[in-house]
């Protein structure tokens, strides 16, 4: 992770080239939900040890955001997909 | 010959003798030694001072894990302190100065440390220096800081140039020892891309210490041989001088390579160093082993060192690092050492083993006398070694020796695979840590994996990187491993350590640079620091320049004993990057002073300097900040002549830094709905309207234009300092919040010159240059269309205005923009035109009360700032919406945008200085909120600033201190309307033609 | 024993065989008033002051690793107390006043060293930053100074005057701010503490919080399950983990945060540092080294090391700022996981769930807080009401929009 990371529209390239956005699991709640729901979404993080999501945001390059699904201890990439694939269902 | 140089071999170039210095001193070595080898063949032994006690220092090793012969080479500005003499290659007018010693090496006013050892044991000064509090600074640590240190730095200006690259490879082969070579040579030969780096100027490793032959050739011949085969492959990158200095995420490794640090001047043509970052599919750890000291009364007299390095100076550089050298040891591998020091012509005169039964016995050369069972209890000399003290069955021994070897056994160098968390593995078996399992990637081979001999090591780096080979799917060649004679047999199970000699009369180094001494480690244990990384911190071990390449281990084993526990139980403490010491230039590579970042400049950029500008960093655009002319005596003068210029006639600014981003498609509309907290939806095309954009909490993100220039086609711009959030928070919605919007956009930023032409007289100038009726009826207040240049060049024209004046933004593709603004000048002078800068553009902002970063610092929200009927709340949803509605986000007491007009009004307001209630105390509870942005005013005749006071629209009239206790000043002045100057709006659209 | 030069005579004369240790290793006892769980610098601090000036002496600290294994051993040692924001200053510079007197207070030299903290600044907008600052800072009754670019050069002459990216224009300097030794903070609060009964318990992981009725009694650990009264979490960089077995999701994402030292030498910069055009801080260690460091990494981590990029554009940084770093050498690099928070402002907290207080969130600024956040921590567990100075720090303020974001950055802690 820290090192490469395998952009699905762009191969791997250096870190440098991405800007982290944070926790991709979070949705944003509709414009009526709850006040906690809104609270959650803004500002509550699970930031678990161990396997989490992000979006990295491919800033020197396609400018894609991206689901990068990694591990938070060991820093192993497991999987990288396009945000609004993964948005619209598309491929997880 | 000088008087430690042996009378043949050695790699060195004996028909190119350097002549160096070192402490003034003049020396001469040969080409191929380093500083350490000349020094040691000039009989010099002594080459530092230790750290705390200052006590007189040999060298210990012939490598990068030296701690005690650290030097200072080279001066002016390419001096460098703490320099290994061990790795300093020898060049013709060396210069070389010994540290950490005053007045000279051999007489040090600071060894009186040493008599009060005693007193400073470890964390001794966690216990004292407490009182009184104020001579701390004053005099405790003043003396403590300059006692301490080791080399001086200049912090002068450096003159050379480094450089960074990436580089990719199948197999990165870290060590071009035995393992290392045979492992790179399989791997080339399969046709792998193969990176071979060795931080040693010479490839080869142990093989050039080797005694024996190999293939019936000398060891060396046999590394060359290799070597001259690997540099022949197309495939096979060659590294030397080149440390890999850490292993990072995803196999990357950096590794520093010192391009030219070993010749007399640089060539300007070249880097001095290169940084790697070394992509590697597969790695190979084939670092070798570290020899252990060990630990007895007095190891660290100059002239005590380690049996492998005093062979390494005796097979490759020729030197016999004394006339009798003394060999103890507590391993078979230290007899060996004796064998072949003796071998080489060094007189071996006495074997010390600490084991009582030996389990094997290497022949002893003729003389030398074998004493086993027997401990050194002290060393005996000042300056350097000049005897051992015995002690063997009770009976003491005094031995005469010159120089004493010492040979602990072998710790393999398992730092760079330890550096991801995974610690090193005890092995009873080996008795030395063990490097950890870290996957397939990443392997270690040789005496790095823990393999003790010669032929083994050969074998090992043959059969990993068969593996990887294999791994990579390609087929390996038939590498045949080459005869050696008289191969040792392998010792199998290892003998446990010595990790103490028992009987100490004097100190027994552990970590020799730090002056950690057994002592220290009982100490920390017997004060509750026992925890292994507890007696680091608390002795120092194992945190000096080596970072414990000797010490660490042997501080494990002794803690480990003490508390009768195995070192498994123990540990070691963590091992991070950097391998050895990397510089800051190396690192930092070509970014320095000017070139430290990026310089941006507006298309309009040599329009400006042409007019004389003087330009002002935003961040990293160059912008115009004013442009003064002739008498004008300082830039306040241009400034207001230049606002006074735009009020009356017209001006000219460069305004193409803003950020531009172009959108297209039917959700368009309802994209930037969502996305601005003003409403978006019905605005009609050939409009533009300002727009505010939240971030999701609620506070000001943003603020800009909004352009409809088609049905389906949106201009918004950005401020400057924003465009690249702004097109990331676009991107953002368009494809994770809301994908299935359909939008398209693009940033736009750099194709567009963009230019404001602002004051009474703008719309005749523009007239001038533009084919289109500009009259107010064609391009009324907030129009936003395309325009034709007279000439034919296609532009978009904006009726928008920052400075409350008729005013038009111009934008041209970028490479037109300087004729353009040429053309408008020139169109321009006759209604007086001029130039106007970021200054000029601040002040008139503020005359009309219009926000910038100072007011939008991402605390405030659009109420805070005056823009609360902006929040449409009747939109079912935009950014920032809902939490916007957060009590702490509209409580009555918030600061809000006020104008300040000082009482006297003579008084310059300071942006930044606070505000409180007239004969209120300060106090952070009193503080009534703060001057965010002020100036004076040309068109007032006086002072004006803006402010956020708390409930600040309810005090208009009120009377506020401005405190600036920083400057110490305080004075008066008046809450106002922040608009300062044409408050409805009159000057933007005249009724009668200016 | 206490501690002096007499005692270090002594016992230099009893070959220092005569020192005892600095704390007992107690076994867990099966139930305490107090368990604060973390035996970093804020955790032993809070045991310290709990029983110091609470009165409040059955008390454990629970570490999982060693004590002051944590981020206090791990940071850049900066003590200052120059922040812009008034629901921060009054307590930094409470924490400032603890630091001035903690040597004797604790009997232990901890080497605060007031040597200045500098903040440069290298434009117009970044000055008046400072101003408001310093004059925010003078507000609190703490001494602050502008420095103009003459004066600088004077103090710091090694600096980039002459070919800057960004031109050096001045700094706002605080006297009082400077640095400390870090794991000296550690060991003499918990010698502190222990004297004072204080169990300090290591190698005691807790795996979980038990709740009755909603409320916390205790804790599971790896040796056994311990009571408590109260529970008080000190475990800034894993808050997240451990709030999570109270069910408790926190506004707190972890990062790593890279710290370097270079080689030691002799004395050349005097204060600490503070780059105003980029992210990068420096001074120089007692022992010669030069201490310095950058921004985090940007990626959610609990691994303790950092990656080459962000090391690589920390040293950018040093050599735009002073040219002559370029030839000193970096010895070592380590990472910190710290607890960015949401607005980047710690947390000393009351939660939703009785007997669960919380201490978190310290960002980049948990060191230099270390003394007042135990006291304040302290008064909180004890007197169930917020110490004054930390009154801002209320974990519910992201519900009510009292934020207290010094970077103005919003919710996103990788910019803070």
């Amino acid at each position: 992770m820290a090192s490469l990371i395998s952009c699905p529209h762009c191969g791997p390239r250096p870190k440098e080239e991405f800007a982290v956005r944070g926790d991709a699991t979070l949705l944003r709640p509709a414009p009526e939900a709850s006040d906690e729901a809104w609270h959650a979404y803004v500002y509550l993080r699970a930031n678990p040890r161990g396997v989490h999501v992000e979006h990295w945001q491919h800033v020197g390059g396609c400018r894609r955001f991206l689901v990068v699904e990694r591990n938070t201890l060991t820093h192993d990439v497991l999987s990288v997909a396009d945000a609004a694939e993964v948005a619209q269902g598309g491929a997880a | 010959m000088s008087a430690h140089r042996l009378l043949t071999g050695g790699l060195i170039d004996r028909g190119k003798p350097l002549s160096f210095t070192f402490d003034g001193r003049r020396h001469s070595g040969f080409a191929g030694d380093t500083l350490a080898s000349a020094l040691l063949a000039d009989g010099v032994s002594l080459m530092g001072r230790s750290f705390k006690y200052h006590r007189p220092r040999g060298v210990m090793t012939a490598g990068s894990a030296e701690p005690n012969a650290l030097v200072t080479v080279g001066g002016g500005t390419r001096r460098e302190p703490n320099l290994r003499a061990t790795m300093v290659e020898l060049h013709e007018t060396l210069t070389a100065v010994s540290q950490n010693r005053w007045p000279s090496l051999a007489t040090d006013f600071g060894a009186l440390n040493d008599r009060l050892s005693a007193l400073l044991s470890a964390g001794f000064y966690y216990k004292t220096f407490m009182w009184p509090s104020a001579f701390w600074e004053k005099l405790y640590e003043p003396l403590i800081r300059r006692a301490a240190g080791l080399g001086r730095a200049t912090l002068k200006r450096d003159p050379d140039a480094y450089e960074k690259a990436w580089a990719f490879c199948d197999l990165l082969v870290i060590g071009a020892g035995p393992a290392g070579l045979m492992a790179a040579l399989t791997a080339g030969r399969a046709g792998l891309r193969v990176i071979l780096a060795d931080e040693d100027f010479r490839l080869g490793g142990w093989l050039l210490s080797e005694t024996r032959l190999i293939d019936g050739r000398p060891a060396h011949d046999f590394a060359a041989i290799l070597v001259e085969e690997l540099a022949a492959l197309p495939n096979v990158t060659l590294l030397p001088r080149s440390t890999v200095f850490g292993w990072y995420d995803d196999n990357v490794f950096g590794a520093v390579e010192r391009v030219q640090k070993h010749l007399p001047i640089p060539s300007d043509k070249q880097p001095v160093e290169r940084i790697w970052r070394i992509v590697a599919k597969r790695a190979l750890m084939a670092t070798g082993a570290e020899e252990r000291p060990l630990v007895f009364g007095g190891n660290d007299r100059p002239g005590v060192m380690m049996a492998g390095a005093a062979l390494t100076y005796a097979a490759r550089y020729g030197v016999a690092v004394g006339k009798r050298v003394a060999v103890v040891t507590a391993s078979d591998s230290g007899r060996q050492t004796a064998a072949a020091l003796a071998r080489r012509g060094v007189e071996v005169v006495a074997l010390i083993d600490a084991r009582t039964a030996s389990a094997q016995a290497s022949p002893m050369p003729e003389g030398a006398r074998t004493l086993t069972g027997a401990h050194v209890v002290d060393t005996l000399g000042r300056l350097s070694v000049e005897g051992l003290v015995t002690v063997r069955a009770g009976f003491e021994e005094r031995l005469d020796c010159d120089a004493v070897a010492m040979a602990g056994g072998w710790n393999p160098r398992v730092h760079l695979a330890c550096q991801h968390g995974a610690k090193p593995v005890w092995s009873d078996v080996h008795q030395a840590f063990l490097p950890p399992d870290v996957g397939p990637d990443f392997q270690a081979a040789g005496a790095a994996a823990g393999l003790s001999t010669l032929a083994e090591a050969l074998g090992d780096g043959v059969r990993k990187a068969t593996a990887v080979v294999a791994d990579l799917g390609r087929s390996a060649p038939t590498v045949p491993l080459p005869e050696i004679d008289a191969e040792e047999a392998a010792s199998g199970a290892a003998a446990s350590p010595v990790w103490l000699m028992p009987g100490a009369r004097s100190k027994a180094f552990v970590d020799f640079q730090n002056d950690v001494h057994a002592g220290d480690l009982a100490l920390a244990l017997r004060e509750g620091f026992g925890h292994a990384e507890h007696a680091k911190r608390y002795t120092t071990n194992a945190m000096a320049t080596d970072q414990g390449k000797l010490s660490g281990v042997n501080a494990s084993g002794l803690l480990a004993a003490m508390k009768g526990l195995s070192p498994a139980e123990v540990g070691i403490t963590t091992y991070r990057p950097f391998y050895t010491p990397v510089s800051f230039g190396a690192l930092a590579g070509t970014a320095r002073d000017e070139e430290a970042v990026p310089h941006r400049l507006s298309p309009l950029d040599g329009w400006a300097k042409a007019q004389g500008a003087m330009f002002v960093e935003a961040g990293l655009w160059h912008r115009p900040a004013y442009f003064p002319r002739p008498g004008e005596k300082d830039w306040r003068a241009s400034v207001d002549r230049e606002v006074r210029t735009v009020r009356a006639a017209v001006g000219l600014c460069d305004v193409s830094t803003l950020g531009k981003i172009e959108l297209f498609g039917p959700d368009a509309a309802e994209f930037l709905n969502r996305l601005y907290c003003n409403p978006m939806l019905r605005l009609p095309v050939g409009k533009a309207r300002y727009g505010l954009m939240l971030r999701e909490d609620g506070m000001v993100f943003d603020d800009g234009t909004v352009s409809r220039l088609g049905h389906q086609h949106y201009l918004i711009t950005t401020t400057t300092a924003m465009a690249a959030k702004v097109m990331s928070h676009l991107e953002h919605a368009a494809q994770v919040l809301w994908p299935a919007l359909q939008v398209r956009f693009a940033s736009v930023s750099e194709q567009w010159a963009q230019m404001s032409l602002a004051g009474p007289k703008a719309r005749q100038v523009l007239q001038a240059v533009v084919e289109d009726d500009l009259s107010a009826e064609a391009v009324p207040p907030l129009a936003a269309q395309a325009v034709t240049l007279r000439g034919g060049l296609r532009g978009r024209l904006f009726r928008i205005s920052f400075s409350g004046e008729l005013a038009y933004e111009l934008a041209v593709p970028a490479g037109h923009g300087r004729a353009v603004a040429e053309a408008i000048m020139a169109a321009g002078r006759a209604h007086g035109i001029c130039p106007y800068g970021l200054e000029a553009l601040n002040v008139l902002r503020i005359e009309k009360g219009h926000v910038t970063h100072a007011e939008l610092d991402g605390r405030t929200t659009p109420d805070d700032v005056g823009l609360g009927h902006m929040l449409a709340r009747q939109k079912p949803d935009f950014i920032g919406k809902r939490l916007s509605e957060r009590y702490g986000l509209t409580a009555a007491d918030r600061g809000q945008l006020v104008g300040l007009v000082p009482v006297d009004r003579q008084r310059m307001i300071r942006a930044g200085a606070h505000l409180l209630r007239e004969g209120a105390k300060p106090s952070t509870l009193n503080d009534q909120g703060h001057v965010t942005s002020a100036c004076y005013s040309p068109t007032l005749g006086h002072p004006i600033a803006l402010a956020l006071l708390k409930s600040g629209r309810e005090r208009l009239g009120e009377r506020v201190l401005v405190w600036d206790r920083l400057h110490k000043e305080e004075f008066l002045a008046e809450v106002v309307s922040p608009v300062f100057v044409d408050p409805d709006n009159r000057k933007i659209e005249p009724k009668e033609p200016a | 024993m206490r501690y002096s030069a007499l005692s270090l005579l002594k016992n230099a004369l009893g070959r220092n065989l005569g020192w005892s240790p600095v704390w007992r290793e107690p076994e867990p006892k099966p139930h305490y008033d107090v368990v604060i769980v973390g035996g970093g610098g804020h955790g032993l601090a809070t045991a310290y002051y709990l029983a110091k000036a609470f009165g409040v002496t059955n008390i454990a600290v629970l570490e999982k690793g060693y004590l002051g294994s944590g981020n206090v051993g791990r940071n850049t040692t900066i003590v200052r107390s120059n922040y812009l924001l008034p629901g921060n200053e009054p307590f930094y510079e409470f924490s400032m006043k603890l630091w001035e007197g903690l040597e004797r207070e604790l009997n232990y030299n901890v080497m605060l060293s007031q040597r200045g903290v500098m903040i440069l600044y290298h434009s117009d907008s970044e000055r008046d930053a400072l101003i408001r600052r310093g004059n925010g800072m003078w507000m609190e009754g703490v001494e602050a100074e502008l420095v103009d670019r003459e004066g600088v050069r004077r103090m710091m002459p090694f600096l980039n005057f002459d070919h800057a990216r960004f031109p050096i224009l001045g700094g706002l300097l605080q006297k009082r701010g400077g640095t400390a030794r870090h794991d000296a903070v550690a060991w003499g609060y918990a010698r502190g503490a222990d004297r004072l009964g204080v169990d300090l318990i290591q190698n005691c992981a807790v795996t979980g919080i038990r709740r009755e009725a909603g409320r916390v009694v205790g804790v599971e650990t790896t040796r056994g399950f311990i009571g408590c009264g109260r529970l008080g979490l000190a475990a800034a960089g894993h808050s997240s983990e451990v709030a999570r077995m109270a069910d408790l999701a926190l506004p707190i994402e972890s990062h790593v945060l890279q710290a370097f030292v270079t080689e030691g030498l002799k004395p050349c910069i005097d204060h600490v540092i503070i780059y105003g055009a980029g992210h990068f801080y420096i001074s120089q260690s007692d022992k010669g080294g030069l201490v310095f460091g950058g921004e985090i990494d940007g990626f959610g981590s609990y691994a303790q090391r950092g990656n080459l990029a962000t090391a690589e554009h920390v040293m950018e940084e040093g050599v735009a700022m002073i040219p002559g770093l370029s030839r000193v050498k970096v010895l070592r690099a380590w990472g910190g996981v710290m607890d960015m928070s949401m607005d980047g402002s710690p947390i000393i907290s009351r939660t939703s769930i009785d007997n669960l207080y919380l201490n978190a969130g310290w960002c980049y600024g948990g060191f230099k807080a270390t003394p007042a956040s135990g006291f304040c921590f302290a008064h909180l567990i004890a007197k169930g009401e917020p110490h004054p100075a930390a009154r801002f720090f209320r974990l519910d303020r992201f519900e009510r929009g009292h934020l207290i974001d010094e970077a103005g950055a919003g919710p996103q802690p990788n910019l803070h």
